[in-house]
């Protein structure tokens, strides 16, 4: 039952109808959390005792952060699927997630380092999360290029997924040992904002942004699937009934 | 038709690359004169301050070790690849993964081990302590097979391109963070007197999680770049 669920999802006219359903959908849902996300973070939540409005960067930090890490996971599960059940769509999924979440890493270390001048005063710091968020780019990066660095489309998914696993395997060891390079070389000299019990009316509009982001990426993902499908399967049949219907 | 063992099998792999090594020896001084070449760079740039290059010697020599075991991987696959044993390699009856294995430890053999003898002497030129350069060639005996194991992977799937060379480094630069982190800073330990058998534990584990686990993708890929 699940798996023909599955099957029919994963063919591409059936996955291209009903994604182009649910976008308008996913759009206002997305508009909604964003508003309230912005306004409650912005405008409602109290400015913090200590870092003033600076500390407002996290509503879109914080989510960006979150999200770098979702993907990459994302990636590399449906580039494994792809791998051994050869679903077409998986694959798709895998690759269109790469640019993505390399976009929110970059926008992860770029918030960062706007709130780390007036904070600590510098625009960078080797501390271990900022430096790990820097080696998951340059994974995001390694993806990318080897994608496009394969004529072949099909091969290239393939090669993609498996890096993907690779790298999904080697993240937490990347993380825990920069974690520990750190703490061995300075300590904790940089203050981390190691759970100060964060104001409720800080929070919810946090994990409203968060739930933004999330749909966003989901807006984004359909998007680009949508364009390598077509892009793919140009020949394929249903693409020309598509355009028929468009005429 | 006499059949061999797994075992044979690998035994064989080594052999070969150790002979085909042999009668090309020009080519095994490539790697070391890179890293004696590297590790000359950094004196030439910074000046020959003792207590400066006395503190930064164990992070010049593993990343002079860490950019010649970069050079010399790409020749992992490449010349099987291009003659066409590799893809007899995929088709006999063993486990790719076993005979890759057999390919890294002959790379190991031949690019990481000499370095094992011209490392003390750098750290000779850098005026590391003699029980310093002991831990540094611990840390170089465990870490080096791992830089080969995660480079296999990668060469593995960058095998059919043109341009593979810069994208080989892209791929496998991140995948070393961890062993450098670890080998400079049990070095660094040492230096400063500390113990340094945490660093070292965890190499080992890095080292057998590697020698488990690098095998299974980079035979994966090898088999998506023949196919």
């Amino acid at each position: 039952m699940f798996m023909r669920f599955i099957y029919k999802f994963s063919s591409p006219p059936y996955f291209y109808a009903i994604s182009g359903k649910m976008l308008p959908w996913l759009t206002v849902l997305f508009f909604l959390l964003l508003g309230y996300g912005l306004y409650g973070g912005l405008v409602t939540a109290p400015a913090d005792y200590q870092q003033g409005d600076s500390f407002r960067i996290i509503y879109v930090h914080v989510p960006a952060a979150w999200m770098s890490m979702f993907v990459y996971v994302v990636m590399a599960i449906s580039g494994g699927i792809g791998l051994v059940w050869r679903i077409k769509l998986a694959e798709i999924v895998s690759i269109s997630s790469a640019s993505i979440g390399a976009s929110f890493t970059f926008l992860a270390l770029v918030t960062g380092s706007l709130w780390g001048k007036p904070m600590w005063g510098a625009w960078w710091v080797w501390d271990a999360r900022l430096t790990s968020e820097l080696v998951l780019l340059f994974l995001y990066l390694g993806v990318i290029g080897l994608y496009n660095g394969i004529e072949d489309k099909r091969t290239a998914s393939r090669a993609v997924a498996i890096l993907a696993l690779v790298g999904v395997v080697n993240i937490p060891i990347i993380h825990y040992s920069v974690e520990w390079w750190n703490t061995l070389h300075q300590g904790a000299t940089v203050t981390k904002l190691d759970k100060p019990s964060i104001h409720i009316d800080m929070l919810i509009p946090l994990l409203v942004m968060a739930g933004a982001f999330k749909v966003y990426y989901f807006i984004a993902l359909l998007l680009r699937c949508r364009n390598e499908l077509l892009e793919r399967e140009s020949n394929g049949k249903w693409i020309d009934e598509l355009l028929e219907k468009v005429k | 038709m006499k059949t061999s063992s797994l075992f044979q099998a690998f035994g064989a792999v080594i052999k070969r690359d150790l002979v085909l090594a042999y009668r090309h020896r020009a080519e095994l001084i490539n790697p070391l004169a890179f890293f004696v070449m590297v590790i000359t760079l950094f004196p030439l740039a910074l000046g020959a301050e003792i207590t400066l290059l006395k503190r930064i010697a164990p992070a010049i020599i593993w990343v002079a070790a860490l950019l010649a075991s970069l050079m010399s991987i790409d020749n992992l696959f490449r010349a099987d690849y291009d003659d066409g044993s590799l893809e007899l390699m995929v088709m006999t009856p063993h486990s790719l993964s076993v005979l890759v294995l057999a390919k890294v430890v002959a790379h190991w053999l031949l690019s990481s081990v000499p370095l094992l003898f011209i490392a003390p002497l750098m750290g000779l030129m850098l005026h590391m302590d003699s029980d310093v350069i002991g831990v540094l060639l611990l840390t170089l005996l465990l870490g080096m097979p791992v830089l080969s194991l995660i480079g296999g992977i990668a060469v593995a799937l960058t095998l059919g391109l043109r341009k593979g060379g810069a994208l080989l480094a892209i791929l496998v630069l991140p995948l070393y963070v961890p062993i450098l982190i670890f080998a400079s800073g049990a070095v660094d330990a040492a230096m400063s007197g500390f113990p340094v058998s945490g660093h070292l534990s965890m190499m080992c584990a890095i080292l057998f999680l590697a020698i488990t686990l690098t095998p299974l993708p980079t035979a994966a890929a090898l088999k998506m770049s023949l196919s």
